[in-house]
């Protein structure tokens, strides 16, 4: 396990150092859209995906030259760049700042269910034409690819260095990266510098996905979100919208990755940049290179509830729902109908937490599945490793949710805005990782199987009715407990926070405890829906509760209407049943989820029931 | 979890008969070479009204941030109620009988005019919020008792409901009318009435005021004079910060004059308004075209680049 | 004034629910310094946004040489010949003074006329000449404030626009900046400036405009207002300055 003599570290650090380079290309671009925009383009992975399969393209069925191939690709997603800045960002110019990084989420969806839908979900094969000499250089080797990824690198910074300190167009994006407004006031046209600097980021983040697909000869249509998070973790390390700092932050990153991975093997080297994520964000939040204290940072005002009047539904017909929903399986025995839509009542558990914490509280957590997969695996767990009833595990796995969901993200506190929304996208992924390693307690990649049915009195609750009721009863108590918060002095407390902490704590309310508060609640509740899954499913992994299980709770909660508990249940049933009911083909959901998220973001922030 | 009484009383210090109800000594705050707040010292006695004027960028909204701990001084101390508390956070000092209003109107958009003020009563949460002083048993008492809630908490809810709609009341059918109506709705005037309203049903021992009459019109403003008028007679003790002197002239016991972060004349509202540093400094300066430049220059000594 | 370089005419505009002006109406003549006086929050800087097309009226129009600037964005209304000095001077921090002033020749095309104007306003403002070479965010609030002008006046603009041009400076600085206000309204360049501290603004303006709660509340030449007691009361509360 731990190499003694120097060659090996040697390669480490080659390896490292070439994929730092990789991650640079991604870092700068990113940096520089933050720059000018201010926004965490998540998409960008998605871009890198694209380029990696115009290159495939390029270099397995048009056998196009090496150089041309690389043309192709910084042009191809030069020009995707400026369509997702057309399409993503610049009709979001006037909506809050959460706005355009919901957009680019949504975005990255689409890009790469399209990918799916296009050249299959299989992994592919991209050979290289380089020689295949390698020079050894004292134990250790370089190779052309190297070579290659290294000057692609240098030669790419030396260009946007050139570009940045002696265009007018350079100048222009150094202005607006630094007061937008003032730039207007030279006639600086800023949708133009932004255009310019999403084509020129994007270039740069198709060609880091060739050559990291020449480098490992694999691609496939989900690459770009683990390098689309690195880019992002770099970029962080070295300080958000700075150049410089996301390529010394990559290389960092690269080098800690590959001597994590030589000390501790292949399936945590992702954790090593989650991890290093979260210590950034807490310890530095403004990267390794910020100077000392600066102005303290404006308040977020503008959160992503836009004004709105919540449709108020009158309570008999909230009664006369309830009654007709419970009503159901009298009514209707298709045991296809219940099971989908017992589903939906069990997403719909997921979106009464995300709800909470991200509409009333204004935290927009990305990684919310990691509740449910806590939730799922203590349950599971408890019922078979330990030998507790169901019944027992459940609300136990609640608990173990809420506190474990809690301390997680506790570090995150402190943050605001998109901060947030990276810090719960890597904690739902650490939470994932974790599973996947921990092999002692989760059995790691196997998963758990044979996971006990909810039974009472040694009946086992499977029919078509009970997995249809249990989830409803569930959802309806804790739809109610969560109403009745929303009414009590919490609500408004919750609420002030989301609107402006500043003032809020002002008036003497500790952000940490309510916070805490909330993150609790939903963890409770989420780590019940995951517990119930489990129960259900009888068989889990680490790959049932994906990064794309979060988006799509984002999406219900958001179609529903942000904090607003009716909304939750309707985005469930709308964006789980009705798919299920119509048939549509499985492989479109997640296309058609990640449209619904764009069309919403754009034309109606305020979701179907308006946001609370 | 603050657990320090709001109604406690003022400790006396040995020393002083009256000791100040605030005193801050050599506050400075430099914003990268900027120096906002330089050397300020100020004290405020129970029952005062201070006004602070100065021209935009003097420090004044700094000089209010450094108070309610939502930033910290480089140098310097801020002590309440015989207490240093100098670099508290904002929450507890409004644990302490601290609030303040901001200069630019920071209501809760969303939330209805009555929750803002009731947000404003937090620091009173009594029976919903039981002092347990345990990290983690606080919170879950408090989420207990919000969701089932007892006699005692329902009791203390109705309570402050009431007192927040007395306080509303105060600006007459300003905001009465519009109780339920989501603060965003509030035209900009009706949304300094809601700040205000808010300070007061935290109960204050301090009230700080940011140009409570920034964009009022003249019948407006004299409708806000007298309600500080009226906090005044009550005996509650004000920091204001205004630019509209005729208000400041009549209402204030003291005014602090501040500019490029330091105080350059302190005093009785008459002795300050025939103060010449004032008049220079606030009011501007004579002819300009006539200028003497030397003048000027021997005058001001400048304060900038210390320490930088 | 019949040669008015810019008209408002009866603009309303409205942050969300909240209207900030109501037919506000105004005009700046030819060749004057003409200020706009006002409390905090009475509007004045939100006429400046309209001015500049940051933010749009909803009713009534911005006419700059007769032209209405209706539907043109902030750079093609800049293009037309307004410079701006933004509130508190909003420089690019960690560009150069060079930079920074060369910047607001961004929308000239002719290099050998941007290179000879640079020199003419390092000739008007000596001291930039020896700090070229540094860093903006460097240099002291009355430096700043000669590249906020500098600035505007690279692209030729036949009006400035500029919010509250003597903030948070040091009297002295005070001083420098109403006289380089003079100087360029003397190479013909029109000046149209939002001010709260009236007496200040009256000294150098040759008329005036008191904005209150998003309405003129008065206008006048800036001497007569100067000796108005309606000023007086408003700003500056009865306070023997005179």
């Amino acid at each position: 396990m731990f190499p003694t003599s120097f060659g090996p570290w040697l390669d480490y650090t080659i390896n490292g150092l070439v994929i730092g380079n990789i991650y640079a290309l991604l870092a700068v671009g990113l940096a520089l859209i933050f720059g000018v925009s201010h926004l965490i383009n998540f998409a960008h992975g998605s871009v890198y995906m694209v380029g990696a399969y115009i290159g495939w393209l390029g270099i397995t069925k048009l056998n196009l030259p090496l150089p041309v191939t690389f043309a192709a690709v910084a042009v191809g997603c030069g020009l995707l760049g400026a369509v997702i800045e057309r399409v993503g960002l610049r009709p979001l110019r006037n909506a809050p700042r959460i706005a355009p990084l919901l957009a680019t989420i949504g975005l990255s969806v689409v890009l790469d269910q399209s990918a799916q839908l296009l050249f299959s979900p299989d992994p592919r094969a991209l050979p290289t034409q380089l020689p295949s000499w390698r020079i050894a250089i004292g134990g250790g080797s370089i190779g052309a690819l190297d070579l290659l990824i290294a000057g692609v690198g240098i030669g790419s910074a030396a260009l946007l260095y050139g570009f940045l300190r002696f265009t007018r167009l350079g100048w222009a994006v150094r202005a607006t990266a630094l007061d937008r407004d003032a730039a207007q006031q030279c006639g600086v046209d800023v949708d133009k510098v932004n255009r310019t600097v999403f084509a020129i980021a994007s270039a740069l983040g198709g060609v880091s996905g060739l050559l990291v697909g020449m480098y490992y000869n694999t691609i496939d249509p989900n690459m770009g979100f683990q390098a689309g998070l690195k880019g992002i973790v770099a970029q962080l390390i070295g300080g958000v919208g700075n150049v410089p700092g996301a390529i010394a932050g990559s290389l960092l990153l690269g080098l800690i990755e590959s001597y994590g991975i030589a000390l501790f093997g292949t399936s945590y080297r992702n954790l090593f940049a989650f991890v290093a994520l979260i210590l950034i964000l807490v310890l530095r939040p403004n990267g390794l290179f910020a100077k000392a204290r600066r102005l303290p940072p404006e308040p977020l005002t503008g959160t992503f509830i836009a004004p709105s009047r919540p449709l108020v539904l009158p309570g008999w017909l909230i009664g006369l729902l309830i009654v007709a929903a419970l009503a159901l399986p009298f009514a209707v025995q298709q045991p296809y109908l219940l099971q989908t839509l017992g589903n939906a009542w069990l997403y719909a558990l997921l979106a009464l937490s995300l709800t909470l914490v991200a509409g009333t509280v204004g935290q927009v957590s990305l990684g919310h599945a990691g509740l449910l997969a806590i939730g799922a695996y203590a349950s599971a767990l408890l019922a078979l490793d330990a030998g507790i009833p169901v019944l027992l595990a459940v609300p136990l796995a609640g608990v173990i949710a809420a506190a474990l969901g809690t301390a997680l993200v506790f570090p995150a506190f402190r943050l605001r805005g998109h901060y947030v929304s990276i810090a719960t996208l890597a904690v739902g992924e650490i939470v994932t990782l974790v599973i996947l390693n921990w092999e002692s307690l989760t059995r790691g990649p196997i998963g758990v199987t044979g996971v006990p049915p909810l039974s009472v009195a040694g009946t086992p609750l499977v029919s078509g009715q009970w997995v249809y009721w249990i989830p409803l009863v569930v959802l309806l108590v804790f739809a109610g407990v969560q109403t009745r918060l929303l009414s009590s002095h919490l609500g408004r407390t919750l609420r002030a926070i989301r609107e402006d902490d500043v003032a809020a704590r002002s008036y003497g309310v500790d952000l940490n405890r309510y916070k805490g508060l909330a993150f609790a609640v939903a963890g409770f509740v989420a780590g019940v829906g995951g517990a119930l899954m489990a129960h259900f499913y009888s068989y889990i992994n680490h790959e049932t509760f994906p990064a794309p299980v979060s988006m799509l709770a984002l999406t219900m909660v958001i179609l529903g209407g942000l904090g607003n508990v009716a909304g939750a249940v309707l985005g469930a049933v709308v964006l789980v049943g009705l798919p299920e009911l119509f048939r549509a083909a499985a492989e479109y959901r997640m296309l058609i989820y990640g449209v619904v998220l764009l069309l919403l973001i754009r034309f109606r922030p305020q979701g179907l029931l308006g946001t609370v | 979890m603050t657990t320090a009484s709001t109604t406690s009383t003022p400790t006396s210090t040995p020393s002083a008969s009256v000791a100040p109800l605030l005193s801050i000594a050599g506050l400075v705050r430099r914003f990268g070479g900027l120096t906002a707040v330089n050397g300020l010292s100020l004290s405020l006695a129970d029952g005062e009204l201070v006004s602070v004027i100065g021209p935009n960028g003097a420090g004044k909204t700094t000089l209010f941030n450094l108070i309610t701990g939502l930033d910290t001084p480089d140098v310097g101390s801020v002590a309440f109620a015989g207490q240093d508390v100098t670099g508290f956070a904002a929450e507890r000092l409004a644990g302490l009988g601290l609030a303040r209003t901001f200069q630019h109107g920071r209501v809760f958009g969303n939330l209805s005019v009555l929750d803002n003020v009731l947000v404003g009563a937090h620091t009173r949460l009594r029976a919903v919020r039981p002092p347990l002083g345990l990290p983690l048993l606080g919170p879950l008492a408090e989420l207990g008792l919000a969701l089932l809630p007892p006699a005692a908490v329902r009791a203390e809810e109705e309570r402050l409901r009431a007192e927040a709609t007395e306080i509303i009341a105060l600006f007459g059918d300003r905001l009465t009318p519009r109780l339920d109506k989501p603060a965003h709705s509030l035209s900009y005037a009706n949304r300094r009435r809601v700040e205000i309203a808010r300070a007061l049903a935290l109960k204050p021992r301090l009230l700080l005021l940011d140009e409570p009459t920034a964009g009022m019109n003249p019948t407006e403003t004299a409708e806000m004079l007298e309600i500080i008028r009226g906090l005044k007679g009550r005996g509650l003790t004000i920091l204001l910060i205004e630019h509209k002197l005729d208000l400041v002239m009549q209402l204030s016991d003291r005014v602090v004059v501040m500019d490029h972060g330091a105080r350059i004349a302190e005093g009785l509202p008459s002795a300050v308004a025939t103060d010449p540093a004032v008049i220079e400094a606030y009011l501007g300066h004579k002819a300009v075209g006539a200028a003497n430049q030397d003048d000027a220059a021997a005058v001001v000594p400048t304060k900038r680049g210390i320490g930088e | 004034m019949t040669d008015a370089v810019l008209r408002l005419d009866r603009v309303n505009s409205f942050y969300g629910p909240v209207q900030v002006h109501f037919d506000l109406s105004l005009e700046v003549g030819r060749g004057q310094i003409v200020c706009l006086l006002g409390g905090n929050a009475s509007g004045k800087s939100t006429t400046m946004k309209i001015i500049l097309g940051l933010l749009k009226p909803r009713s009534g129009q911005v006419l700059f040489d007769g032209q209405p600037l209706t539907g043109l964005s902030t750079p093609q209304i800049v293009r037309r010949g307004i410079g701006s000095v933004p509130e508190s001077r909003r420089l690019f921090a960690t560009m150069t003074v060079r930079e920074n002033v060369l910047m607001g020749a961004y929308t000239r095309d002719d290099r050998a006329g941007v290179a000879e104007d640079y020199e003419r306003v390092l000739d008007l403002f000596p001291k930039l000449r020896e700090r070229h070479a540094q860093q903006a965010g460097t240099l002291s609030g009355g430096e700043q404030q000669m590249v906020a002008m500098a600035r505007a006046l690279m692209g030729r603009p036949r009006l400035i626009v500029m919010d509250e041009p003597t903030m948070g400076l040091s009297p002295l600085h005070v001083d420098r900046v109403l006289e380089m206000i003079q100087t360029i309204n003397g190479q013909g360049v029109s000046v149209f400036m939002v001010e709260q501290n009236a007496s200040l603004a009256l000294q150098i303006a040759h008329h005036g405009y008191v904005l209150q709660t998003g309405r003129i509340a008065l206008s006048g030449p800036a001497a007569d207002l100067a000796r108005d007691p309606q000023i007086r009361d408003a700003y500056l509360g009865g306070a023997q300055a005179a």
